[in-house]
């Protein structure tokens, strides 16, 4: 086993999602059997080998610091599950004094 | 005259030459998407209005003796992970069913700027994760030549429509092969471009590193016709390159005397389908015929491209789509507190297969696991594109299949993901190393359903594969 049920219960959490408890066994099952064909991997020498995260040469691009028109405000906030006076609004966060 | 399976091109001439309206044109598609989109599903959103206004713009602008450029007046489609400001883009997830985005994707703005008739958002597998759109939050798109059949995927909408006849040209996307397993799947041209070709703005990020858009078209005419469209740099995607874009249409020439292809032997191993060995094994007997010169070559780290692919794609997702948390877009699930919030908001509205991903994602990425695999696949995924530009070194295109088999069986592979991951062999090494790659068909299978292969080209040549592509397509 490549990965346990505590694992499990752990990136989800991390992840925000909640695995129900009659999917429990399936989730297990196909992400070992997903981690455990990945193990291939394992079997190569990559101790000289530099890491690559852009397949192709990326620089910064860089622009000047210049204020520019930028989403309308409404529109920014058309597609809100919830707002208030501008603002998106979320369940309370902070205790109340 | 039926119209809805001509090509941009040949429609182009027939509006340009009032032989046509715009207006006729649109009206003809949509009665054929009224006629099949039923049994095909294509569609997540059809744009009837829009279209009709666009097609009274052109018709005016033909009327009054101007010329139309080359796409426009002509019935396309985009696919729903690509912003469309105004019209509903869902990435056929439910956590985004009523998303309205704000502001255009750069490669469909272009297309509109052009006064392309823009028929609807097409169907895919949720947030581009799939290979069959089986995995789509709304609904299973079907193969045209076999309704029981998968259209492939993620860009399985795309294909079905132009091959459908319910629109002339589609633009997808591919991060792992999502364009070309479709065109493939349904008999179509798919064209993945070189990464940074087209601009990342406004495509919802599945894999930033991997993503790029492409069109999906009848021939591949049209397909130099799209690429001219939408390529090019874009300050809004510090990923686009600078690379000066040419005139694609040129590249239209039969003529690959003296070209070198190469035929990778780790393409023709274990799982391959016979009838499709055999299928791609006469078209490098047809390049051989019209003067290319066939070269066997060994990219030896193709069996691990899988893995490296299924570690690298998920982490990046799981990163990118940590943004859909019920808080400034999407849909929000109720909860006590914030934490609770997001967590029902994203258990009720992903599908399992993006949970599946966020999952080995995260997993893959967090403390005790990233050097053991996330960091493992990068210097893996260095070993892949270095396969590549040794290869290059000796050939100018590389002659793959596009997918081990012919379209399979709609809920033949569901039950088991990493049966239905192993299907990406063909296609995500050439994501991971940045490359062009098209899909063009070559024939059907005894169950009449389309093969098609796939020309690898260098980085940003685009051209080399679109003259070798247009070279076979004239040769049948």
């Amino acid at each position: 086993m490549k990965i346990s049920e505590q694992d499990i219960k752990t990136v989800a959490s991390l992840s925000r999602l909640r695995i129900p408890e009659e999917e429990k066994d399936d989730v297990l099952f196909q992400l070992n059997k997903i981690l455990t064909y990945v193990e291939n991997l394992q079997t190569l020498d990559t101790s000289n080998i530099e890491p690559t995260t852009y397949a192709l040469p990326m620089q910064n691009v860089f622009r000047a610091d210049e204020v520019k028109p930028s989403l309308d405000r409404e529109l920014a906030l058309s597609n809100a599950p919830l707002k208030e006076d501008g603002y998106f609004k979320v369940p309370r966060v902070l205790e109340q004094a | 005259m039926a119209l809805y399976n001509k090509t941009a091109h040949e429609l182009h001439d027939l509006l340009q030459t009032k032989k046509i309206s715009a207006a006729e044109l649109t009206a003809d598609i949509f009665s054929r998407i009224d006629e099949v989109e039923d049994k095909i599903g294509a569609y997540l959103t059809l744009t009837r209005d829009k279209a009709t206004d666009t097609a009274k713009l052109v018709d005016e602008k033909i009327s009054r003796g101007e010329k139309i450029a080359p796409l426009e007046g002509i019935p396309c489609a985009i696919k729903d992970n690509i912003c469309t400001k105004g019209i509903r883009t869902t990435c056929a997830s439910k956590i985004l069913e009523n998303f309205i985005p704000p502001y255009d994707a750069t490669a469909y703005a272009k297309l509109a700027a052009q006064n392309s008739i823009i028929v609807g958002k097409l169907n895919l597998d949720e947030f581009a994760m799939g290979g069959s759109t089986e995995n789509s939050g709304f609904h299973t798109t079907h193969n045209p030549h076999d309704l029981e059949r998968v259209p492939g995927g993620s860009s399985g909408g795309s294909a079905a429509a132009v091959a459908g006849g319910e629109a002339v040209f589609t633009l997808g996307s591919d991060t792992g092969g999502s364009i070309r397993q479709p065109a493939s799947f349904c008999g179509v041209v798919g064209f993945k471009p070189t990464y940074g070709r087209v601009s990342r703005y406004g495509l919802v990020a599945f894999a930033s590193s991997l993503d790029q858009i492409g069109p999906l078209t009848r021939d591949v005419t049209d397909c130099a016709l799209v690429l001219n469209a939408i390529c090019g740099l874009d300050e809004m995607d510090s990923t686009s390159t600078a690379a000066p874009v040419p005139d694609f249409t040129k590249s239209l020439v039969a003529d690959v005397k003296g070209l070198k292809i190469g035929l990778p032997k780790e393409y023709f191993v274990k799982g391959i389908d016979a009838e499709v060995e055999t299928a791609i094994r006469n078209v490098a007997k047809k390049f051989e015929s019209l003067g290319a010169e066939i070269i066997e070559l060994s990219l030896p780290h193709t069996d691990y491209a899988i893995s490296t692919y299924y570690l690298i794609a998920p982490a990046e997702a799981a990163t990118n789509l940590e943004r859909y948390d019920g808080v400034s877009y999407g849909a929000r699930v109720d909860g006590a507190d914030v934490v609770e919030m997001m967590t029902n908001t994203r258990t009720e509205k992903f599908g399992a297969e993006v949970k599946r991903r966020i999952m080995i994602g995260n997993y893959a990425l967090s403390a005790g696991y990233y050097d053991a695999y996330y960091l493992k696949a990068l210097k893996v995924r260095t070993l892949i594109q270095k396969d590549f530009t040794d290869a290059f070194k000796n050939v100018d295109l590389i002659l793959t299949p596009t997918t081990p088999n012919a379209a399979f069986k709609i809920g033949e592979m569901t039950s088991d993901p990493l049966k239905m991951y192993l299907q990406d062999i063909c296609t995500v090494p050439v994501n991971l190393a940045g490359l062009p790659g098209i899909s063009v068909p070559c024939g059907v299978n005894k169950n009449k359903l389309p093969l098609a292969f796939q020309l690898i080209g260098k980085a940003l040549d685009e051209e080399t594969i679109i003259k070798a592509a247009f070279t076979y397509e004239q040769a049948l």
